[in-house]
């Protein structure tokens, strides 16, 4: 089992964790930036968009949320939405379990509260290189919400300016988002099976006009179906 | 939404996000969910992405358009191939952007 040094000698932890982060914060704040300017048009209070940042910390489950606020659901909605779309932390967190044996409770609690798909994607490469230092891998974390915020802060800031937005394509940032995660799930045939049964039921929930619950209902029967394919392709012979 | 119920939505979507993140690290430390279960929630991303990315691809206006017309589409269909090819996250958003702001510069 090789162990390289969590860090350069020489180097201190937060000028690794820095060099490390600034890929994800690269992509943090811009997108960041487009969830601030939105939800303050949404008619959120400055307030309540950082606290948004600092407590949820989910950039495309932030984006639906704001669509959703924007458009006068209820509160149930908006929290039932804001799990499905984040239930894929499960499978993220699930994975890191075996990774961060001997962590004290609090600090996986810590660890957990900043696990995006970006930091789960950094740190499984961290520590599959043998990289595990703890103190870098809760430093990288803080800097990368860090980032965020910073980027919602600053959409706040240049909203007024920015207008709805539509001109710098704001409103392609949310579905930008959600494609480029469908690209990373997509290994298999019972993964495209369950994307296309989610994506054809929830065109139909909506041509129906069943909006709210429509592409939750639709995402959690294409799960169902996809899992139904799968077992089928490994069902062994009678 | 009045600012005190916005508040309190977000701090109920913080609860549930959580949720999402801690319960395998700290509930279920050192054993496993039924295979069954994990396998049924290995599809839940792909499936509730798709769910949730079609209509806005495809119905961005509330109804059905697969125009030249419908930029975002165009533009999705390239950031989606882009993200295929490369796995990476921020370089087909990017690009999705790119392609509906230089759409909507030139052509109006």
């Amino acid at each position: 089992m090789q162990h390289q040094p969590p860090h350069i000698p020489g180097q201190s932890v937060f000028k690794t964790a820095v060099s490390l982060t600034l890929p994800i914060a690269i992509g943090y704040v811009p997108v960041g930036m487009a969830y601030g300017v939105l939800a303050g048009r949404a008619g959120l209070s400055a307030v309540n968009v950082l606290l948004m940042s600092v407590l949820v910390y989910a950039g495309s489950a932030q984006l639906v949320a704001v669509g959703l606020f924007a458009s006068g659901a209820a509160l149930a909605s908006i929290v039932a939405t804001t799990f499905a779309v984040n239930l894929r932390h499960v499978l993220f967190a699930a994975a890191m379990s075996p990774l961060l044996g001997g962590w004290r409770k609090r600090e996986l609690a810590a660890f957990a509260f900043e696990l995006t798909d970006e930091s789960f994607a950094l740190h499984a490469a961290r520590f599959g290189r043998g990289d595990r230092d703890k103190g870098l891998t809760l430093t990288i974390n803080v800097l990368a919400q860090a980032s965020w915020v910073g980027g919602t802060a600053l959409g706040l800031l240049v909203g007024d300016v920015m207008g709805d937005g539509r001109a710098f394509a704001l409103d392609f940032a949310l579905p930008g988002m959600f494609l480029a995660l469908l690209a990373g799930q997509l290994a298999g045939p019972s993964q495209v099976a369950a994307a296309v049964a989610g994506a054809g039921l929830s065109l139909g929930a909506a041509a129906l006009g069943i909006t709210g619950y429509g592409a939750l209902a639709a995402g959690l029967a294409g799960a169902a179906c996809g899992y139904g394919v799968e077992q089928w392709m490994t069902r062994k012979p009678a | 939404m009045d600012d005190a119920k916005a508040c309190l939505t977000i701090v109920a979507m913080a609860g549930v996000t959580y949720l999402t993140r801690s319960a395998p690290l700290l509930a279920l430390a050192g054993r496993t969910l039924a295979p069954w279960a994990i396998r049924l929630l290995a599809h839940v991303p792909a499936a509730v992405l798709a769910a949730l990315v079609a209509p806005a691809l495809l119905r961005p206006d509330g109804r059905f358009d697969i125009g030249l017309g419908n930029v975002v589409l165009w533009a999705g269909l390239a950031a989606f191939a882009l993200a295929l090819r490369t796995r990476g996250f921020f370089g087909p958003v990017a690009l999705g952007m790119g392609i509906v702001a230089a759409a909507r510069f030139f052509l109006g």
